[in-house]
């Protein structure tokens, strides 16, 4: 859970998600890595940022940048905060290498009014054929490692993670994926979507 | 002991008295601050401490607007003497790793100030100090004093040197329950803040450990109720082990694996008797009979007291979030993977209620196998975090490099 473990062009997934967050808002971030987010969300948006880091050197470079960083893990550390101390929590590329993920976005929405969630989708139609024609585990642009190595241990396809928000009692606000470098807005994740989206990025906010 | 103790003081006159000398680089003021009837020390207990005497040290020049002030606590048994030679002992200060020019405490860029402790042994008036009333060493006639207490003599301090805000607080165990009750008594003092391997509250098993130590130092026989000034004597044994049990709390098992494994001391084989045979009980015996000629056997009850009553959220309504609630501060807590003394969990509930008050915190866990001592030796990544934190938190404050 150290920071991005993605492999897409960390910038344009900062961006997105720096473009949902409103400006003066208190954010928290987590798996928040060197603090590249936080750092943007502070000066793009001038927000009052915290972050959860697991990695001691992630945390270090964090507080050396005058970040509020603490070290942790998303799966155990947040039952740390308080209900509603946020206005929105973060989980950038982080996600898939919870052991819990379920949990943690639980956490996430008591947590924080609304949740960003950045991840890579297993949908993808190169992970499909890659796994039909090769019958190896798919490795991507976006999924760069072995299988026997990946911190990746729950991938889930944008279906599969709208079906667990929906679980969840968190609605859809918003949602962008990304195709190749090009970053679409859409309504709903739907099967086409779900076809050619390497990654998403979505904010969540608690159903009425 | 005593006759150390009267030495250590610059004259015992009134007004501070201070000297001044260079050391590594560094510009350093010994000084002793007195406080007259007109200015007691109100106790936690009720009685008015007066007079009383402050025996503090200084490293480097407070600037032009007084901003970059660092406030150095000192833990148990520690002193003023953090970044200089300590002079009864002649060994270096306890602190020369983190304090002195390029540090992370950077004598070159802050003022720093480390004062004994009210209850202390050093030159702050404790114990061993005559009792106006009486014309006696106070002893047991002491009151009983508190973190709040030791807090309280600090600000009555730096209220004397003209200074408001803190830039920095930080220290290690006891002094990290003082960084906590300095954040939470006067918040609007203190613009960051640095408490590491501590705890918001002593617990169960920190206050049954500190009652060894005392039961040890009562059964000496010339410990006289406290009154072996009174009668001559003195009660090192007791005092020695106290702080030989203490001293196995501030270790770990790793490290003592590490350092000593089952070693003989001089020999080649067991000699069936109670000689130190090992080179643990050995270096525990040692570290017991050098403690005891710079340390005050009451001081050491009167402190460890101090520690045991410490519970931060009790004067909040049982809740340690309210003791940050509105703070302005930042924080950055640090702990220890091997602290056995003051765990990791005991440091998070800190944290916890930081994040709880929605205070500026920042966390990390260091790992190493060093145990509670590791605040005071030489922990890289401690000084990493600790350098970036303090810099940061610098450029924040305007204070030039």
């Amino acid at each position: 859970m150290s920071g991005t473990t993605g492999h897409i062009d960390g910038r344009i997934d900062l961006e997105l998600i720096a473009e949902m967050i409103s400006p003066g808002s208190r954010v928290l971030d987590v798996g928040c890595g060197d603090g590249d987010l936080l750092a943007l969300l502070q000066s793009k948006k001038n927000v009052d940022g915290r972050g959860v880091e697991l990695s001691q050197e992630g945390v270090n470079s964090s507080v050396t940048r005058g970040l509020a960083v603490v070290q942790g893990d998303a799966d155990t550390d947040l039952a740390d905060y308080p209900d509603d101390a946020f206005d929105y929590v973060i989980l950038s590329q982080t996600i898939q290498a919870t052991r819990n993920p379920k949990e943690v976005l639980r956490a996430m929405k008591r947590i924080g009014r609304r949740v960003v969630v950045s991840f890579p989708n297993f949908g993808n139609w190169r992970v499909r054929l890659k796994l039909l024609f090769d019958g190896r585990m798919p490795e991507t642009q976006s999924l760069g490692y072995s299988w026997y190595d990946t911190p990746n241990i729950h991938l889930c396809t944008l279906l599969d993670f709208a079906a667990l928000c929906d679980d969840l009692g968190l609605d859809i606000e918003d949602a962008v994926i990304l195709t190749g470098n090009k970053a679409r807005r859409i309504s709903n994740p739907g099967t086409l979507a779900n076809l050619f989206a390497s990654d998403a990025v979505f904010l969540l906010s608690r159903r009425n | 002991m005593n006759t150390i103790g009267k030495a250590e003081r610059p004259e015992g006159g009134a007004g501070p008295h201070s000297t001044e000398f260079e050391e590594a680089g560094i510009r350093v003021r010994r000084a002793l601050a007195t406080f007259g009837p007109d200015e007691p020390l109100t106790l936690d207990c009720g009685v008015k401490l007066s007079p009383f005497t402050i025996s503090y040290e200084t490293y480097g020049e407070l600037d032009a607007t007084k901003s970059n002030v660092v406030l150095v606590c000192h833990a148990l048994t520690g002193d003023q003497y953090a970044a200089s030679t300590q002079p009864h002992t002649g060994k270096p200060g306890w602190w020369t790793s983190m304090i002195g020019p390029g540090k992370p405490i950077d004598t070159d860029r802050f003022f720093v100030i480390c004062q004994n402790v009210i209850g202390g042994c050093m030159g702050t008036t404790g114990p061993r100090d005559i009792d106006p009333s009486t014309g006696r060493p106070y002893g047991l006639d002491f009151p009983v004093i508190t973190i709040a207490d030791m807090v309280r003599a600090q600000a009555m301090l730096l209220d004397k040197l003209g200074i408001g805000e803190i830039f920095c607080v930080i220290g290690g165990s006891m002094g990290g329950m003082q960084v906590l009750q300095w954040a939470a008594a006067y918040p609007d003092r203190v613009f960051a803040a640095i408490p590491i391997a501590t705890a918001a509250r002593h617990s169960a098993q920190n206050i049954a450990f500190h009652e060894v130590g005392r039961q040890a130092i009562m059964a000496d026989p010339e410990w006289k109720q406290g009154a072996y000034l009174a009668h001559g004597t003195n009660p090192a044994k007791g005092l020695a082990v106290a702080r030989m049990a203490a001293h196995i709390t501030y270790l770990s098992e790793a490290a003592l694996h590490r350092k000593f494994g089952r070693n003989l001391q001089d020999r080649d084989s067991i000699t069936y008797g109670f000689d130190a045979d090992f080179q643990i009980e050995s270096y525990l015996r040692h570290q017991g009979s050098t403690f005891v000629d710079r340390f005050d056997a009451n001081s050491y009850l009167y402190i460890t007291r101090a520690m045991d009553y410490f519970d931060l959220a009790d004067d909040f309504g049982g809740v340690l979030a309210n003791a940050f609630k509105g703070t302005k501060s930042r924080f950055c807590v640090v702990s220890f993977t091997s602290d056995w003394l003051f765990p990791t969990s005991d440091n998070r509930q800190i944290v916890h209620a930081l994040n709880a008050a929605a205070a500026k915190v920042s966390f990390v866990e260091i790992k190493t196998d060093k145990g509670h001592d590791a605040f005071l030796l030489d922990e890289p990544e401690m000084f990493a975090t600790l350098r970036g934190f303090i810099g940061s938190a610098a450029r924040a404050k305007g204070i030039g490099a």
